[in-house]
Formats: structure tokens, C-alpha cells, sequence
């Protein structure tokens, strides 16, 4: 039998799909997040606006999603600069926590010390050398032996997370807190280490959110204008054409990770320093960032703008989740619904490579 | 006679072009009908109407006399019409058989292996296609795999088979064998559409032809009654010349501008691909290098171009040596390179015409400062380039793999011809192009000798090699077999050689 529809490559990709394929995803996620909320017997229309309010109506709410945002500001960057050269870089939680790890330990050993700009950039620092280092691994083991940086980088944050363990659990580490024998956790970080929030119009904005905006920047004009955004566009679009044209397409591969694993990182260090003020294995290993930033990425089709306002609104989500959870509110309704949004993104996706067109003579049989 | 497809006025538009432009083809039963045309004269655009791929905006397509609208090429497979794509469309994991019947609608769940294996013995046997239905297609040449592709076609009853472009991928040998296995087909009573531009294949293994030009009809004739020069001319409209390039300032091999001693290379897999090849090519000189395609050109290409390693040996372009593996050292040192494999090799495809045109040359201080892109100087070289080549391209950011073939092309010589090379190594680089296309690259290959540029010309077309070259070299199982000054060149000899027999006092 014949399907009534089929799909037809575009010759071209209009420009207007960049932004009507997401918004129309979002929308077809909506409706069916209606259809699941229906089916339990909640108005939809109700746990939206709730949805809305909570997340992003008022300063209050805003405030929150932003903060909720900065580590999947930092987590869907790091995904969208190496899947943009089609390294398919899935460590951003093992090198978000490698981050984390980092500037810890450069907020214990500075923090009472230097002036407090001074501690921000070597906090931010380390972390960025350390995600970026952890990131390097995948790298080189991807340049130079050609092994599959989908299953190095995933198994590394395994590797990551015992690592965390380690430090708070399982030894008497510099990250540990001695006060915290019975229960142990991280070492706080002196308060001269804190990162500094700014209130713009009512609105508390973290430090670390500005410089993701920054780093959103950075990376579109390192891709759209340099030299080295050029020849990772080559090389994703044919390596042959990169190693014709003199490209080093090894050191290339290498640095993009390790840039993508230094974002991540600094996205770690933000939220030692903006946040939990001190390394809190359990807290990062919950809240899973760098997975989330892999979606985050997607859903802003690899624009690195688009990743921290898609972050924002993800961070929206999740924060009226937190808010609205209770007896009439379960909690599993936001990760239902973020989930809808990334499958239907990513069917989307289909459409910006192809067109549907109905099958006449089919159609007709049909009818 | 009766016709076995007539199409009427086919007319078919796209966004800003009128590929097929009131075509009319009328194809007999039982006969070899060749489509003749340039590149973009709407001879792809005709035989995807025919196959159900494209509605024809305008016009009608009669199948045995009756009428027909496919909206698949399902439609156009039941009505009797299979296509061998130029590219293949198979699985290399499969084996021939599951190939064989792979999207067949009717397929059980599960296959009767022997059935088909004995079904695909048959049909191989009574055309003359060597396959083995149980090698799976990662381990057959491409002559084969074009071999399972017509097997696959006919086991699904077609009566009329389009082959388009089927030699492109051929050695001469097994070009001779596809064109006895066509003449059995239609000895059987089926029909056979070739599409191709190769004037002498066509009057080879055709009926009759039928010229396309600019997405019209030009005429059909009896192959009989026509030869390559009326031919020729039918397809450009105007007379084409075949005879040796004279060239206005003569090759100065006093002054060496490439020289390779005792170069060795691998192949992908590890083997040795060149053996101790020693060549030296002067200023202005064309060195022709003749060999069946699979003897090491590809490498000696890449390895000259700093693509591949060498194992032992040194390249000079004129008196500096060329660091081994290194393509920047290569291009730093004035190596131009049009490479066989040109949309994945010589451009980045995906990428416009511009970032195409500047892939060498990105790095100059004229088009990046402080290692930023400088876009406006770009777009300046790109707008310069087109207009001196002749691109025909909407605009400079358009993808590259939106071009026409011949196009295509024409962006890759203006940029490795803009570069203002010392040395130029160009690989086929005729190959695939209609004859219009084919007479501008030969002149800007002449044109670049006589500006004093040494020229590397690696191809399996002896003609052209015949033509352009001073000097041709014989390539046969990475070794330099034979050389021979062009004049004095003897087609037959050259064949031998190229064959692997040993010509006395000529080899080396």
C-alpha cells in the first residue's frame, strides 16, 4: 500500500525555517503535553499559565529561571561549538563537574587572599583548564587514533562522577570539609570568593550569566568571522576538502573539544561561585547539566545566541517545575514536557532537510 | 516500428530555470536510443520524468502507445521503466542477491536466498553479467556493482532500461562488455536509453540519438547516418576541433619546475601504492601520465600535492623541497592541484561559491587581518573570479554542489589558476564535462603552459593526453613503465604499455 505522503529533499533551506521550525515544535509539544495533561484530568490551559507565571511572569520568576539557566547556558554552548564540526561531544557533564573540581580549588587556595576580581578570573580560569584539559582527552584520542568521541566522552563522565565521589565521599581530600565526618560534603569557598549577582530593573542577574552572553558572542564570531571558524566549517563539511586545501585537521579537532570542554568547565566554576559555593558531588551529579545542554544546544539548532535564550526558557520550565511541584503538580510533568519539546525538535529537524508533499494518486485511493 | 516511450513537449521549470523546454523523444522498441547533451542540457531532467522522480509541468509520456502520469518511480518501475543511476544505489554491507531484491514491493519476510541466487544466475548468464550473487557489493570493482545494478533492474521485469552516464565509471575493457550486454538486451526485444555525452560510445553502441541543447530537442538521427564531428556540432551548435593543441610559446625544459626522485607512497590501506618514481616536468612543459585508472595516479597525485606521505623520496618545485605530507607546505611552494574527486576533494561542497574560491587562500594577508576573515575582500575575489571564469552561478553564495558539473569545475580552476601556481597537477580534469566545458579547460591548461607553469596531466583519456601533452609518461602498477615524446606517441604502444606488456628498448 501507498503512503499518502512522502518526503522530498529541498534543493535549498529557506532562511524562515530557522526560526519556524522551533516555534512550531514547541507548539506541537504543547498540544500534546495538553493531550497527556487531559488524560490525567488537569486543564491544560490552567497548568500552563501556572507554568508561565511561575517561570517567567515577574521579576521573582525571572530571576530564578535565569539562574536555573546559566549552567545549561554553559552546557548547551559547550555541545553546540564541537557538534557544529560534528564532533558529537556528550562529556559536557563530566567536564562541567572537572570545572567544578578546578575552581574550587582555586577558590580554597586564593579565595582569602587575592582581591575579589582577582579570585573570579582564576576561579573561572581553572575550571576552563580543567574542563577543557578533560575535554582534550577525547580529543586527541579522536585525532590521533580515530576512535569514536560519542562513547570516549560519555564514558568519561562516568569517570567524573566516581572522581566526585572520591573527593567528598570516599578520601579526606582538600575539596572535603573536615568539620563534616558524619556527613560529608565539599569545603566552602571564603565568601571574598562569591561571585556577585547585579539586579537590572528587579532582576537578580548572576555574574556568570553576563559571561556566558559574552561567551555566546565570542564563539559566533570565532565560527562567522576568524580564520579557525572557517576551517572547522570546511573540515564539518568534507575532511578530504580540509586535508586538500592544508587544513590540520588533528590539531583542529583537538582544539574544538577542548574549547567545548572549557565552556563547560566554566559553566562548572559558575556554579561553585555563583551558586553552591563549594564542590557539592551530589547536587551536580542530580541536576545533570551537561545532558540537558546536549538539548539545549538542539533545540537552538548549534546558534550560539539562540543556545542562551533557549536555555532561559528551559531554565523557566524546570524552575516552575521546582515551584509547582505538590499533590496537584507531579513532578515527572516537566521532564514530560521537555521531552516533548526535544522529540518534537528534533522531528522538526527532518523538515528543514525535506518537505512533505502528498501522494496524489494515493491520496485519491483514500479518499 | 512501434514506440516503446514517445514523450511529447515535455516541459519542465524550476525556481529560475526551464530545464526541459518542450522536449520531444520518441524511443522504438528493441533499439539503443541514445540521449546526447551537454551538461544541464536536460537530459537528467527528461529521464527523471520518465522515471517518475519529476511531473512534467507540461507535456505527455506514452508507454507503448498509451498514455501514462507517474507519481513514483514505483509507477514507472510497474509500467516497465528501470534506471541505472550513475551513482549506485546500493547497500555495501548486503550481498548481490539481497541487493537484488531490496525494496522489492512484494518481498516475503523471509528470503528465499536460493531462489533469487539461481534468479540472479540466470539473468547474469543470458546477458553476459558477471556477478556472484553471494559477494556482497564492499568487495566488488565498480564495474561490477554497475553489473548488479542492471541485474537488479531487470530481475524487476523492465522492459526499458535508462542508463545514465554508465561508463563514466568504466575502464575501456568493461565499457566494451556493457556495450555487448546492452546489444543482447535489445536483441531480446527490451530497450535501452544511454544517456551520455561521449560522442564516440555513442555512434559505438546506438541506434539512434537524440540531441539535446538547452532543454530543447535539437534532432534525432540514425547513428549510421551521422559521425562524431556532425554530432559534436548538433550538441554545441557550433563546429568543435579535435586536433592537436598548438601551443604559441614551446615548453623550456632547461628549467625544472617539479622533480620527484625515487618517490614511494602507501595507498589508504597500507600497501604500496608508488614505487621509486622518478619524473621531472620543465617550465611550461605538459607531461601527459597515461595508465588505467587504479595504478597508482591518485596517489602520485596526492603525494605530489602533500596529501599523502611519502615512504622514501623527495619532491623539488623548482629547487625547494616539499615537505612530505604537508599540503600547505605544497600550495606554499606554488603546487596548483585539480584533484579527480572534485566536489568532496577539491571544494568543500556544501559551502558557497566564495568561501570555495578563497579555500586556498584564506590565510593571505588580503583576505584575513589578525587571523579575521576579511568577507568584503572575499566576496571581491569571488565576484572577480566568476566573471573571468565564466561561472554561471546565481551568486557567489551559492553552495558549490548546486552548480552544474561544468561548473563546478570552471570554480575550482579559477581558483587553483588564480593562484599563479609554478606547478600544476591536474587529475582528469575533462572527465564528466560536455564538450563546451571540455574545450575551456584544455585552453586555460594551454594557456597556464604558455604563462610558464609545468603541468601534470593525469588521464585515462589517451586523446586528450595525446593532445595537450610534450611528453607522456605510462603508469602501470605504481611504476613509471614507459616515456615517450607526444609526437612521436603511437596509441598502440601506449595501450601496451598501459596493459602491463613490456615494449622492447622503450621501458625504463
Amino acid at each position: 500500500m501507498k503512503s499518502p505522503v512522502r518526503f522530498e529533499r529541498r534543493l535549498e533551506q529557506p532562511k524562515w525555517l530557522n526560526w519556524a521550525i522551533p516555534v512550531v515544535s514547541l507548539i506541537t509539544a504543547l498540544v500534546l503535553g495538553a493531550i497527556v495533561l487531559l488524560a490525567t484530568g488537569k486543564n491544560p490551559l490552567d497548568v500552563y499559565s501556572r507554568i508561565f507565571e511561575r517561570g517567567f511572569a515577574g521579576k521573582r520568576a525571572l530571576s530564578g529561571s535565569i539562574k536555573t539557566a546559566t549552567p545549561l547556558a554553559f552546557t548547551g554552548l559547550c555541545a553546540a561549538i564541537a557538534f557544529r564540526m560534528g564532533l558529537i561531544n556528550i562529556g559536557g557533564e563530566g567536564q562541567f563537574y572537572m570545572g567544578a573540581v578546578g575552581a574550587t580549588w582555586a577558590g580554597l587556595v586564593f579565595g582569602g587572599d587575592l582581591p575579589p576580581g582577582a579570585v573570579v578570573i582564576v576561579m573561572a580560569l581553572s575550571g576552563m583548564v580543567c574542563g577543557g584539559l578533560y575535554a582534550a582527552i577525547v580529543g586527541v584520542l579522536r585525532a590521533k587514533f580515530n576512535t569514536n568521541e560519542i562513547i570516549t566522552s560519555l564514558m568519561m563522565n562516568y569517570l567524573a562522577a566516581i572522581f566526585l565521589n572520591y573527593l567528598i565521599y570516599n578520601s579526606t581530600s582538600y575539596w572535603r570539609d573536615p568539620e563534616s565526618r558524619n556527613f560529608p560534603a565539599g569545603k566552602p569557598i571564603p565568601d571574598r570568593a562569591d561571585w556577585n549577582f547585579y539586579e537590572v530593573g528587579g532582576i537578580k542577574i548572576p555574574l556568570s550569566f553576563l559571561i556566558a552572553i559574552l561567551a555566546a558572542a565570542a564563539i559566533w564570531v570565532l565560527y562567522k568571522r576568524t580564520r579557525f571558524g572557517f576551517e572547522v566549517g570546511v573540515i564539518a563539511d568534507s575532511p578530504k576538502a580540509a586535508r586538500y586545501a592544508g587544513i590540520r585537521t588533528t590539531s583542529t579537532i583537538v582544539i574544538v573539544l577542548a574549547l567545548s570542554g572549557a565552556l563547560a568547565g566554566l559553566g562548572g566554576a559558575a556554579d561553585v561561585g555563583n551558586f553552591r559555593g563549594l564542590l557539592d558531588s551530589k547536587g551536580l551529579q542530580m541536576s545533570g547539566y551537561g545532558y540537558t545542554g546536549i538539548v539545549v544546544a538542539a533545540l537552538a539548532r548549534l546558534n550560539p545566541i539562540s543556545t542562551v535564550v533557549v536555555a532561559v526558557l528551559i531554565g523557566g520550565l524546570t524552575n516552575a517545575g521546582f515551584a509547582l511541584q505538590g499533590p496537584d503538580f507531579p513532578s515527572g510533568l516537566v521532564g514530560t514536557l521537555q521531552g516533548l519539546i526535544l522529540f518534537t525538535a528534533v522531528a522538526g529537524e527532518v523538515l528543514v532537510k525535506y518537505r512533505i508533499r502528498r501522494n496524489r494518486q494515493a491520496a485519491a485511493v483514500l479518499a | 516500428m512501434t514506440s516503446a516511450v514517445r514523450m511529447t513537449g515535455i516541459v519542465k521549470r524550476f525556481p529560475g530555470v526551464v530545464a526541459n523546454d518542450g522536449v520531444d523523444v520518441d524511443i522504438r522498441a528493441g533499439e539503443v536510443h541514445a540521449l546526447l547533451g551537454e551538461n544541464g542540457a536536460g537530459k537528467s531532467t527528461l529521464s527523471n520524468i520518465l522515471t517518475g522522480l519529476y511531473r512534467p509541468d507540461e507535456g505527455t509520456v506514452e508507454i507503448d502507445g498509451r498514455a501514462m502520469q507517474f507519481s513514483s518511480p514505483r509507477d514507472a518501475l510497474d509500467a516497465g521503466i528501470g534506471m541505472v543511476h550513475q551513482h549506485f544505489r546500493l547497500v555495501s554491507t548486503f550481498t548481490v542477491a539481497e541487493n537484488v531484491v531490496l525494496g522489492e514491493s512484494d518481498s516475503p519476510f523471509m528470503m528465499d536466498q536460493s531462489r533469487v541466487a539461481q534468479q540472479v544466475e540466470e539473468l547474469s548468464n543470458r546477458y553476459g553479467l558477471a556477478v556472484d550473487p553471494s559477494a556482497r557489493i564492499w568487495q566488488l570493482s565498480v564495474g561490477e556493482q554497475q553489473r548488479v545494478e542492471i541485474v537488479k533492474v531487470l530481475y524487476r521485469g523492465a522492459k526499458v532500461l535508462i542508463l545514465d552516464e554508465p561508463t563514466a565509471v568504466l575502464t575501456p575493457i568493461e565499457a566494451d562488455a556493457l556495450f555487448k550486454t546492452l546489444r543482447a538486451m535489445v536483441a531480446e526485444g527490451r530497450t535501452v536509453i544511454f544517456i551520455s555525452h561521449k560522442l564516440d560510445e555513442v555512434m559505438k553502441v546506438s541506434d539512434r540519438v537524440t540531441v539535446l541543447r538547452g532543454g530543447k530537442t535539437v534532432g534525432t538521427v540514425e547513428t549510421v547516418n551521422t559521425n562524431t564531428r556532425e554530432l559534436a556540432s548538433l550538441m554545441v551548435g557550433r563546429s568543435v576541433e579535435f586536433n592537436r593543441v598548438a601551443r604559441s610559446i614551446p615548453a623550456d625544459v632547461s628549467q625544472t619546475v617539479l622533480s620527484l626522485r625515487g618517490v614511494s607512497a602507501r595507498d589508504d590501506r597500507g600497501r604500496d601504492a608508488l614505487h621509486d618514481i622518478s619524473l621531472t616536468v620543465g617550465r611550461g612543459e605538459i607531461v601527459g601520465v597515461a595508465g588505467v585508472a587504479g595504478n597508482g595516479q591518485r596517489e602520485l597525485a596526492e603525494a605530489i600535492s602533500g596529501m599523502r606521505a611519502l615512504s622514501s623520496g623527495h619532491i623539488d618545485v623548482a629547487g625547494e623541497q616539499v615537505q612530505s605530507g604537508r599540503a600547505r607546505s605544497a600550495i606554499a611552494k606554488g603546487i596548483a592541484h585539480i584533484p579527480e574527486d572534485r566536489l568532496h576533494t577539491g571544494l568543500a561542497s556544501s559551502h558557497s561559491v566564495e568561501d570555495n574560491l578563497a579555500l586556498k587562500n584564506y590565510r593571505s594577508s588580503s583576505l584575513s587581518k589578525f587571523r579575521v576573515l576579511r568577507r568584503k575582500a572575499i566576496r571581491a575575489q569571488a565576484t572577480d573570479l566568476v566573471q573571468n571564469y565564466d561561472v554561471k552561478t546565481p551568486d557567489t553564495v551559492t553552495p558549490v554542489r548546486l552548480l552544474s558539473g561544468g561548473n563546478v569545475q570552471k570554480v575550482l580552476l579559477a581558483r587553483e589558476f588564480s593562484s599563479l601556481p609554478k606547478v600544476l597537477i591536474a587529475a582528469s580534469p575533462t572527465r564528466g564535462l560536455d564538450v563546451g566545458a571540455i574545450e575551456t579547460v584544455r585552453a586555460r591548461l594551454v594557456e597556464a603552459a604558455e604563462r610558464g607553469v609545468g603541468i601534470l596531466l593525469i588521464s585515462e583519456d589517451l586523446d586528450e593526453i595525446m593532445s595537450l601533452a610534450d611528453r607522456i609518461v605510462v603508469m602501470y602498477e605504481g611504476r613509471l613503465v614507459d616515456e615517450v615524446a607526444a609526437e612521436s606517441a603511437d596509441r598502440e604502444r601506449l595501450g601496451l604499455t598501459m596493459g602491463g606488456s613490456t615494449v622492447s628498448g622503450g621501458a625504463r
